[in-house]
């Protein structure tokens, strides 16, 4: 099983170093060379609009958009999920993404870095179950504000500002994504999923639920 | 895993100071005087921008007593972009980083390039959301800044010189010890933090993890891509420039240059092919015609 790490800028180390934890050595993809062979990707935490910018200008944008398409499984986080939802506000208006998750988010929509924040966010049987939560660290964070029909909720969590809990994390077929940096904490078990889901798409069977353990 | 969650949010912990540098890593966080200039720098593709009334080429320049900016300058830039803006506060100077944080920047730069407000202490940072990067030129600096609640260090080098000769020295010093100190045992450990002058925990802690509990970025004379990739080759995990590109030929190119140097800092060809033709940079200072070393200031 061949992962790689987007790694043009971002927490790159943060999912390579989760990764090996799980027994998986991560690929560091700065080229289109470097995704030959992949069976999935991490898209990491990072400036969305700097992200943007340079898989137009490293030449990525395209054959990864590709890859996508013809079945790569990918996990995007924060900056992540910016780049794999269909529709993006608050963003720069030549900013452009892969539009393969059918949700909306507003870019640093949780506000400013004074309101990022740690919570415990409670998380679908996917994850764990019921009644279970995992730690979850938000910066400068995306506000999921829609959620299409076709995709699954992970977890949610609310705002003292917003009581109505939030989609943080989503799946849709073989794209994964989160609000918030799993990576950051010590709870593999999103990455867990991920390589379910890369592992189930290399087999060709459905992703059925992965053991719910941290 | 099944007592009821814990949904309490919590801002301003140490993770999620620190979770913000660690998101600007890879990246270029650019000097910005004006609106204008934060647009340019966020085409260019910049992480972040720190506002600033006048670059550190100019403060040298223009001498006198140098402050926090104007609230309606920090304002303006932080409408005009959507990546997070830092702002400098003096040394010491806590009223000036309460102004701050009530501006909600993302990021406080207690700055040695400013002057200092307070020659014996720098500020308490822990009692703060927002989070804070400060200067170093030795690894115990860097040990003192984290121990009052930095989360995040920068070399200090020479500010507005456009000659990195000293970030290098800072790196390589910061870097070196750290490299030094894996090596040593249990009882050594304690000679080190006495030497350095550091909390014996922090020093513990690198000793077993090999780097800072926090991100090292770089900052002071970086101006052009192929010193970009000199720094991160060195152990830089992200930049600063800050007069390096404003106050060259052409900005805009040379910001984005600078950011593609950053992003393939271990790809010679890509950083050449980045390099070319960008215009003169910025003129520069040998450092022996200083009257004044900014990376002195703090202690």
């Amino acid at each position: 099983m061949s992962i790689g790490v987007l790694a043009l800028q971002g927490d790159v180390r943060e999912h390579l170093g989760a990764l090996a934890e799980l027994d998986v050595e991560g690929r560091a993809v700065r080229a289109a060379s470097d995704l030959r062979g992949l069976s999935g990707l991490i898209l990491p935490g990072g400036e969305s609009t700097t992200l943007s910018l340079l898989l137009g200008s490293s030449k990525l944008f395209e054959p990864l958009g590709e890859a996508i398409a013809s079945g790569l499984v990918v996990f995007g986080t924060c900056a992540g999920l910016v780049l794999l939802a269909n529709e993006v506000h608050g963003g720069r208006p030549d900013q452009r993404g892969f539009e393969v998750l059918d949700c909306s988010v507003l870019r640093n929509g949780y506000g400013r870095q004074s309101e990022s924040f740690e919570a415990a966010v409670e998380v679908a049987p996917a994850l764990g179950p019921e009644g279970a939560s995992m730690p979850a660290v938000f910066i400068r964070a995306p506000l999921v504000e829609r959620v299409g029909a076709g995709v699954e909720v992970l977890a949610r969590a609310a705002r003292p500002s917003d009581p109505e809990p939030r989609a943080v994390a989503l799946r849709q077929g073989r794209v994964l994504a989160s609000a918030f940096h799993p990576e950051l904490t010590a709870d593999r078990r999103l990455h867990r999923l991920f390589l379910a889901m890369v592992q189930s798409a290399a087999t060709g069977c459905e992703v059925g639920v992965p053991v719910g353990v941290a | 895993m099944t007592e009821s969650p814990d949904t309490s949010a919590r801002t301003g912990t140490f993770a999620v100071k620190r979770g913000l540098a660690d998101m600007l890593r890879g990246g270029v966080i650019m000097d910005v005087v004006t609106a204008d200039q934060a647009k340019i720098a966020e085409d260019a593709g910049a992480v972040s921008v720190m506002a600033l009334e006048r670059v550190p080429a100019d403060i040298r320049r223009d001498g006198g007593v140098a402050r926090m900016s104007d609230p309606a300058l920090i304002e303006e830039i932080q409408a005009a972009v959507t990546i997070p803006v830092m702002a400098k506060a003096r040394i010491g100077h806590f009223a000036e980083a309460q102004v701050l944080e009530a501006l909600r920047v993302d990021y406080i730069d207690e700055s040695e390039v400013l002057t200092p407000a307070d020659e014996a202490h720098h500020i308490d940072k822990w009692p703060f959301t927002v989070p804070f990067v400060c200067g170093a030129t030795t690894l115990g600096e860097a040990l003192r800044r984290i121990s009052e609640g930095a989360a995040m260090i920068r070399s200090k080098g020479e500010a507005g010189t456009g000659n990195v000769v000293e970030a290098v020295r800072h790196l390589r010093s910061i870097v070196g010890d750290i490299k030094k100190l894996t090596q040593a045992d249990s009882a050594e450990q304690y000679g080190w933090a006495k030497q350095l002058g550091a909390p014996i925990g922090l020093v513990q802690e690198i000793a077993g993890s090999g780097r800072l509990p926090v991100p090292l970025f770089c900052a002071g004379g970086l101006a052009t891509p192929a010193v970009v990739s000199l720094v991160m080759q060195l152990g830089a995990e992200a930049v600063f420039v800050g007069s390096g590109i404003f106050k060259s030929e052409d900005p805009a190119r040379r910001a984005a240059a600078i950011v593609e140097a950053a992003a393939h800092f271990e790809d010679a060809a890509h950083v050449a092919k980045v390099s070319r033709g960008l215009g003169e940079a910025m003129r520069g200072q040998e450092l022996s015609a200083l009257s004044e070393r900014l990376a002195d200031r703090g202690w």
